[in-house]
């Protein structure tokens, strides 16, 4: 498998080296190979990798540029909330910081082409420079000239360089509408399931044999593939369950070759796993404590969205309850249910024509304030006072998201909210007040 | 009086117990928040295949602290200044607002560098601070952050033999971990955090990041502001503070179940501030500043506060205290109930002989002391006993106990035997209570739970109320001629229906500012309206738009619309 990396320009036991690194990759690493071509020879001018995550795109042009020395700038898009601190990375990378500070206060595309031209008309470079931008999707929300000129930039600077743009998006949704440059594409497939067990057996622990490992990540594959295949999530699983596989080996029960008491030992305990740490309810610090505590001791793991209980003031809960009565029926309904004697009203002008939509499937609606603090003062049992402490209430639950200002900051006099619980979550609340809030609603009447 | 010093002296050592109480309320959830800083530094350094594994995610901690946010401000910054005294000097605590401009990014790294330049100011060179103003326009990342810190680890690594560290050995000088600390999670921009956490990961090899995630609500709320892909990022451990019920109630255990805090706080004023904890706001920093208020207005107005004091200290200031304060404490309730069950010539002793009384008064103190340290250990048995009924007829807890206790007499409620009769008592029966019970619920409703609306309707109907100005005293209902242009104009715009018009408003104000004045209303003068009249009308006009109490409309020209009904 390691000679299948072949190429002339560059050294036999660095391409060994780098076809260790990645094993099940040798395809696309010999793809590149082909297309970086000697290290000083000109090479297609921008490169497109693309391949969900995990796949290895990263992973393969780090090994390649690391190992055979390639000089390389790697930005990850993420991190360059502006183009300025883009193209300081780059000039930093290639031609040290005396460039990148040369740059203006907010510098454009042009003053960095033109500051690139210099510093390599001083230094040309005398091997392909590869500029490495990590999650390239987000380039398309910067300035819409940003993406053009870096795949023709090559033709801009009169230099040696190659972009390579990794991305888990296809490129037909980054290409502009104007037109561009087209970069070549190549596809990182995802690993099959022969292929995850070869790689994850790689990282086997020190003081067990490779044959033990290897079945461990077969049965956690026979476990897992069917739900996940990304291959950070496997590693992190083999990595956390693989002392709890081990634990009838270290107490002797049974030996490395016993695999299917050790599958009959870790299989309820994946399959727990699958429920907890899988979905990140569970730290994998606290299902490390759970797995050292003995299984008696060790009673339900409450993970993170079992928590959702919120303790509220009495008033504050009212206000909810106003804020969602307010934002899921009509305002014209208000009569109807929040005053004593609404009078008759006729049913045929309460229910509009072709009005079949349910409130709750359009979600919420706006409402002023003044019609918050109208129901409000119908729902409360008790007379309160227009205190000072109401109003700042309904800042409060404001900030902890429970409404949403709809308005912006500057109307003071006619501020505008929506509630933005769910319907549990509501019910749930009104059950500690003893308020009947379904006998409110207009959807259920 | 010549005692207000000595109650000035008391009411400010109270204050000051109070605020030594309140420092002490977080020790625990931080304490255990220390730890696991400690223990995640510790774990990244070990090297072994687990450890080697689980390397790449954040250790998070994620606090849930309730939804009083006012009150998690202190916290933070107990939090922060602990975190900086015994684990690591690399900690930042940011909160939502704050991210505007630069970004959240361009924040932590300020107040992680700055913080660390002032501490070592005295080593720190030139060329260090060149590099750090440079950071500022130019390098605002992560990598940026990475080099400072292995600077600043290297420069510890070596040592500064000699120099004098006013805080104590930090545990781990070689590797201590960058805390950060988001003081309010729920108000971030989810987008904003996200890529925060993204970029934070790729250099978690390089800094040893640690989060800490102030929540409000619950813990389920992180599942909502981040992906999968970016949760999965973080090793996220959970903690909970105490609910603000239990912490009220441990503030309640310290402050006012204990015969050490001599000020206490009548069955009323109890009930108020426990109603504005309960009913608005669960805030613990608000009811102790309800405490406080309460004190403050008990040493200003009771002069007899003099003897709401250490047992040895009363005593002495009994003997001090002034004929006027001696006529007081004839004149207080309780004294005179007492005097009624004495005999006649006790009696007159008491109202005569100044002395006598101070000898009275002694004991009458020792008593009131008595019934306090026997008062609270009873009522403690008491709540263990009637707790767990069925139905809570006592309460739940103890402060539902002690305020049914603090109001009459509990064996009315049921049968109790002669120990308890005697000494759970309401305080009221006890004489010389006065002293150290402060009873004016209304003065502290009227403080903590105010009606902004009601306090301007006051003053803009009877301003002589709060302006204290003979010339403007009126019966009720009427305004005077001489008060402020404002009043006027908002009595008469009471009579209006709810659009006035402009212009019939102003001639009524200059109707009544001319009778003011002295000139005849129906000279022909007043007809022309005079300038300074209208313009101090459309200020008046102006000042009434700002408060609220009209607004423009465009349904009649020259017409605003009345906002406010009822009132006086």
């Amino acid at each position: 498998m390691a000679a299948l990396l072949q190429h002339a320009g560059y050294e036999e036991e660095r391409l060994l080296r780098v076809a260790q690194q990645m094993p099940c990759r040798e395809v696309q690493a010999g793809m590149l190979l082909s297309l970086m071509g000697q290290p000083q020879q000109y090479s297609y001018p921008s490169i497109f990798i693309y391949g969900h995550r995990a796949s290895g795109k990263s992973h393969v042009m780090h090994v390649l540029l690391k190992e055979l020395e390639l000089p390389h700038a790697t930005v990850s898009c993420v991190e360059c909330v502006s183009v300025a601190l883009l193209f300081e990375q780059v000039l930093l990378s290639f031609f040290g910081c005396d460039a990148a500070s040369l740059l203006p206060r907010s510098p454009s595309l042009s003053d960095f082409v033109r500051i690139y031209r210099q510093q390599c008309s001083q230094s040309p470079a005398k091997q392909t420079r590869y500029i490495v931008m990590e999650k390239a999707e987000l380039l398309r929300d910067t300035d819409a000239n940003l993406l053009p000129a870096l795949l023709r930039l090559q033709e801009l600077v009169e230099d040696n360089v190659t972009i390579i743009l990794l991305s888990e998006i296809v490129w037909d949704k980054f290409r502009p509408n104007t037109g561009c440059f087209e970069p070549l594409l190549l596809h990182f497939p995802d690993y099959s399931k022969g292929e995850l067990q070869q790689i994850l057996s790689q990282d086997r622990h020190p003081s067990y044999t490779a044959e033990f490992y290897s079945s461990y990540i077969n049965i956690l594959l026979g476990v897992f593939y069917s739900v996940c295949r990304d291959l950070r999530e496997l590693r992190h699983l083999a990595a956390l369950n693989f002392s709890k596989f081990c634990e009838p080996l270290a107490e002797g029960k049974v030996k490395e070759t016993d695999t299917h008491k050790l599958w009959r030992n870790i299989e309820p305990h994946l399959k727990k796993a699958m429920q907890t740490v899988y979905l990140r309810e569970v730290s994998s610090l606290q299902w490390e404590q759970m797995q050292q505590m003995e299984e008696k001791e060790s009673g339900a793991l409450r993970g993170l969205s079992a928590h959702t209980h919120v303790e509220l003031p009495y008033y504050s809960k009212f206000l909810l309850i106003a804020a969602y009565l307010a934002s899921y029926n009509p305002a014209r309904t208000d009569k109807r249910f929040f005053l004593k004697h609404h009078g008759k009203i006729k049913k045929t002008n309460f229910l509009k024509k072709n009005e079949k939509t349910s409130n709750h499937l359009l979600g919420p609606k706006p409402f002023p304030l003044d019609r918050l603090l109208a129901i409000f003062y119908s729902v409360v049992d008790n007379r309160v006072a227009p205190t000072a402490s109401i109003f700042s209430q309904i800042s409060s639950l404001v900030t902890l998201q429970l409404l949403t200002q709809v308005s912006h900051d500057d109307q003071l006099d006619a501020p505008k909210y929506k509630c933005a619980v769910s319907m549990d979550f509501i019910c749930a609340i009104s059950r500690t007040v003893n308020f009947d809030i379904v006998k409110y609603l207009y959807d259920f009447l | 009086a010549d005692n207000s010093e000595i109650r000035f002296k008391l009411c400010q050592d109270l204050w000051h117990k109070i605020r030594v109480l309140q420092d002490e309320l977080n020790r625990k959830i931080l304490d255990s928040l220390l730890d696991f800083t400690r223990k995640c530094s510790s774990t990244r350094q070990h090297s072994d295949w687990a450890s080697q594994m689980r390397a790449s995610e954040i250790p998070t901690a994620a606090l849930v602290l309730g939804v009083n946010v006012p009150d998690h401000d202190m916290t933070f910054q107990s939090l922060s200044e602990l975190l900086q005294q015994s684990v690591t000097p690399h900690v930042a605590s940011v909160q939502a607002k704050e991210c505007g401009g630069e970004g959240l990014l361009a924040l932590v790294l300020e107040r992680l560098m700055d913080t660390v330049v002032t501490v070592d100011d005295e080593e720190e060179e030139e060329t260090e601070q060149t590099s750090t103003q440079l950071h500022k326009s130019v390098h605002c990342s992560l990598s940026t952050l990475c080099d400072w810190y292995n600077a600043k680890t290297m420069k510890s690594k070596t040592g500064t033999p000699g120099k004098k560290r006013s805080s104590p050995v930090r545990d781990d000088p070689q590797q201590p971990p960058v805390v950060i600390i988001f003081k309010d999670l729920e108000a971030f921009n989810p987008k904003v955090l996200q890529d925060f956490i993204l970029i934070c990961s790729r250099y978690v090899e390089r800094l040893p990041l640690m989060f800490i995630f102030g929540i409000a609500t619950s813990p389920s709320t992180i599942q909502h502001m981040l992906p999968h892909s970016v949760s999965s990022l973080l090793c996220i451990e959970l903690f909970q503070s105490l609910s603000c019920t239990q912490h009220l109630a441990t503030v309640i255990d310290k402050l006012i179940l204990t015969p050490q805090f001599p000020f206490k706080l009548n069955g009323k004023v109890m009930q108020v501030l426990m109603s504005i904890f309960l009913y608005h706001d669960f805030s613990v920093r608000n009811f102790i500043k309800g405490v406080q208020l309460a004190l403050l207005e008990h040493f200003h107005s009771q002069p007899l506060s003099v003897l709401c004091c250490k047992k040895k200290e009363a005593l002495l200031n009994v003997m001090q205290l002034s004929h006027h304060d001696l006529e007081s404490i004839r004149h207080l309730l309780s004294f005179r109930r007492y005097v009624e069950k004495q005999e006649p010539q006790e009696q007159l002793n008491l109202f005569r002989d100044d002395t006598h009384l101070k000898e009275v008064c002694q004991k009458l103190i020792k008593d009131l002391r008595k019934y306090h340290k026997n008062y609270y250990p009873v009522l403690r048995c008491l709540h263990t006993l009637t707790s767990s009924l069925p139905r809570y007829p006592l309460g739940k807890q103890v402060r539902e106990l002690h305020l049914i206790c603090l109001e009459k007499n509990v064996w009315e409620n049921e049968d109790y035997q002669t120990a308890m009769k005697s000494h759970l008592s309401p305080p009221e029966s006890q004489t010389l209570n006065e002293v150290c019970y402060y009873s004016s619920s209304a003065t502290v409703r009227r403080h903590l739970n105010a009606t902004p609306r009601t306090s301007i309707q006051a003053a803009l109907s009877s301003p002589y109320y709060y302006l204290q100005n003979e010339s403007l005293k009126t019966e009720d209902g009427t305004v005077s001629n001489a008060a402020p242009d404002i009043c006027i104009a908002y009595k008469l715009h009471l009579e209006c229906g709810r659009l006035i018009n402009l212009y019939d408003w102003l001639e009524a104000y200059a109707t009544v500012v001319s009778a003011a004045e002295g000139n005849n209303p129906d000279s022909d003068n007043v007809r022309k309206v005079e300038e300074v009249k209208h313009a101090r009308f459309i200020q008046a006009v102006s000042e009434l738009e700002f408060l609220g109490f009209i607004k423009s409309t465009k349904q009649k020209t020259d017409h605003v619309a009345r906002l406010t009904w009822g009132g006086c």
